[in-house]
């Protein structure tokens, strides 16, 4: 079998600086005619000799950090920016949602706005007529179709921008972190539309930083590092390499306010197993001088999409330890951490002399999948199971 | 199945069969901007009759009135109009498409579809109007009993139309690409199109100068024999086919450079716009 989409040695390269950077101005095309450009630009690989193969029917993840060029190589396959050098053999459609609602006009109604934005994905009109009323049905807006855009709510707007790109019907359909907007229910949803997709023995290409996400729909992955291509292959262990590796990462220090360093902040181990216990270590450090007011500290557990799981408050151990120019230590335990697995962020909430911050992902906890009680029923996938296990002991009578 | 290349940019060619593919795109650019123009004015698309009228009574008012300048023999506002009508796709069309690269660089950097289609139908934009501006035209006919003759109406009027639209097709892609570059022309157009309405014959006879040089220009400009041509179903005055053959001759040169120089750009306009 062909691939069907063979990305063959893509390099793009940035042109750095305050000239190139952007739109030029006339004047200086004007003063400088014959002045060569490129001699006094310094230039950036976004992406360096990147080769894949993608085969029809797969579903394949893109990772990387910020800056690794995910969205270069998504914008270079959906023909929005040509490589500089290197070329992509497509065999078959491709539609790509780096954004949803591209070309959304606040002025138009629902309607008009389905068949804008539909034709601009690259539907036909009579597609667009086919799939209207399952689109307006997938976004619940149906009292509201004749209404001017700018009267939608954020969450209305999101759902119809997301309705019509559910509707595509490529054969290649690339997706960058649509996922990262809209409520948890929304979310689900449209999880639960792209698992579809991905089933129905398209291909899809998805970028996101939601490990789960990319866990349950892509069986590859590539790992991009710094635009090379760093590592691909089957996604479970591509993950597990990528989180390794991020683990590395060392805490240094962060300011909490002006007289309050922290020092320290560990989660140990920074991967268990759902039920096991999680230690942490945190270490302030009081500057001489006034001393601060520590009113509030809490630790906050949210998910990868940044929903809240529970909060550990500390005020009762700060507040009277406090004490100038000393290094308070504080460990602790949770015991029987029962979290659905998955990625976890670990964040910190305070109020120092009146000044509240939030400060998130200060570090990440990785939960994986305990064994099943039940050898012969297999666990429901992690996405419908919330995010906590209870404990349970049914009997039946 | 489908099998293509994406790949660095360096072959010109026009696209003529990717535009085919996404035509309809061109409907929906232009239908968006047509609703988008008139949709919370109180009088709607009635604007797009009004504005000629209005531009015609005060322009009847100054250059007639006023200033007494001769218009072939017809009554002004005849003149005027006729004038007129060319003018507005043109000036129109060409504000519409050097901006619209701009105005919609969000979709740009965000899906793709040939770029050729967004000034295109900036100026289909500008033909809607003159649809309708047509109708005010027929109007004002009626009510100076312009007598016309139906085969110059049907052979003229469309032929002078097309000039004006492969000029304003040509200059207008040419400048939403240098817009893209250089958003000097953002400052540039308007004053451009300024003095184009005046070195244009929209408000006087092209025949009103002597001078050779100017003559010459007269001759070699698109919209200038557009003019004339649209104007001698009425004025009876012949028609300087010369000027119309260099007219066409330019207006096709500029089409070609414009559309070359927006396919040699386009690939980097999510870079820089």
């Amino acid at each position: 079998m062909k691939p069907i989409l063979e990305i063959q040695h893509i390099s793009k390269q940035f042109k750095l600086g305050a000239k190139q950077q952007g739109y030029l101005a006339l004047r200086d095309a004007i003063a400088n005619p014959f002045k060569k450009k490129t001699l006094s630009a310094k230039t950036f690989l976004a992406l360096n000799d990147v080769s894949f193969d993608i085969y029809p029917g797969q579903s394949i993840g893109i990772i990387g950090k910020n800056g690794a060029g995910k969205s270069t190589l998504l914008k270079i396959l959906s023909k929005i920016t040509p490589p500089t050098s290197g070329k992509i053999i497509c065999r078959g459609r491709i539609a790509s949602l780096l954004e949803v609602g591209t070309g959304f006009h606040p002025e138009l109604s629902g309607r008009e706005n389905i068949y804008m934005n539909g034709s601009i994905l690259g539907m036909r009109k009579s597609e667009i007529d086919n799939h209207f009323d399952a689109i307006v049905n997938f976004s619940n807006i149906v009292n509201f179709l004749d209404t001017p855009l700018k009267r939608y709510s954020s969450g209305m707007q999101l759902r119809l921008a997301f309705a019509v790109a559910a509707h595509l019907e490529p054969e290649i359909l690339i997706i960058d972190e649509v996922l990262a907007v809209g409520d948890a229910e929304f979310q689900k949803k449209c999880l639960g539309k792209m698992n579809e997709i991905s089933k129905s023995g398209r291909t899809v290409i998805f970028v996101s930083h939601d490990m789960n996400a990319i866990e349950q729909l892509c069986s590859k992955a590539v790992i991009l590092k710094q635009g090379t291509l760093a590592e691909q292959g089957e996604t479970h262990e591509l993950i597990s390499h990528y989180l390794n590796e991020n683990k590395n990462f060392h805490f240094n220090q962060l300011a909490l306010s002006e007289n309050v360093d922290m020092v320290e902040f560990n989660f140990q181990p920074s991967e268990i197993i759902s039920g096991e216990d999680i230690s942490f270590t945190i270490c302030l450090e009081i500057k001489p001088g006034e001393l601060p007011s520590i009113t509030d500290f809490c630790l906050l557990i949210y998910t990868a999409k940044g929903i809240r799981i529970t909060i550990i408050d500390l005020r009762p151990f700060i507040k009277n330890f406090v004490r100038e120019g000393k290094r308070l230590v504080l460990k602790g335990k949770v015991e029987n951490l029962n979290l659905v697995e998955g990625e976890y962020s670990i964040g910190l909430f305070y109020i120092i002399n009146e000044i509240r911050k939030e400060t998130l992902d200060i570090t990440q906890i990785r939960v994986k999948p305990t064994e099943s009680l039940h050898q012969n029923i297999k666990p429901y996938l992690s996405q419908y199971r919330g995010h906590l296990e209870l404990m349970n002991n049914i009997k039946i009578n | 199945m489908i099998e293509y290349e994406i790949k660095p940019q360096n072959k010109f060619s026009l696209g003529l069969k990717e535009l085919w593919k996404y035509r309809e795109l061109f409907y929906f650019f232009t239908w968006r901007d047509v609703k988008v123009k008139y949709k919370q004015a109180a009088l709607g698309i009635l604007w797009a009759i009004l504005q000629p009228l209005i531009m015609m009574l005060m322009f009847t008012l100054i250059f007639s009135k006023a200033l007494n300048v001769a218009s072939d023999g017809i009554p002004y506002p005849v003149f005027a109009i006729s004038g007129l009508l060319i003018w507005n796709i043109f000036s129109n069309g060409l504000a519409n498409s050097a901006g619209s690269m701009i105005t919609n660089a969000s979709i740009i950097k965000k899906i793709y579809f040939p770029r050729l289609i967004i000034p295109m139908s900036a100026i289909l934009t500008a033909l809607v109007d003159f649809v309708f501006a047509l109708i005010i035209y027929a109007v004002i006919l009626i009510y100076y009993h312009q007598s016309v003759s139906i085969v110059k109406l049907f052979l003229y009027l469309p032929l002078s139309i097309l000039i004006t639209i492969i000029t304003t097709f040509g200059l207008g892609t040419f400048l939403s690409a240098l817009n893209v570059k250089y958003r000097d022309f953002q400052y540039i157009i308007p004053f451009m199109i300024q003095f184009l309405l005046f070195a244009n014959p929209v408000l006087y006879s092209s025949r009103a100068f002597t001078n050779p040089v100017i003559n010459g220009f007269m001759k070699a400009n698109p919209i200038a024999s557009a003019i004339q041509l649209c104007r001698s179903i009425f004025t009876g005055v012949a028609v300087d086919w010369q000027a119309v053959m260099f007219g066409s001759i330019v207006a096709t040169l500029l089409l070609f450079s414009g559309i070359y120089t927006f396919r040699k750009t386009e690939a980097y306009f999510a870079d820089l716009a």
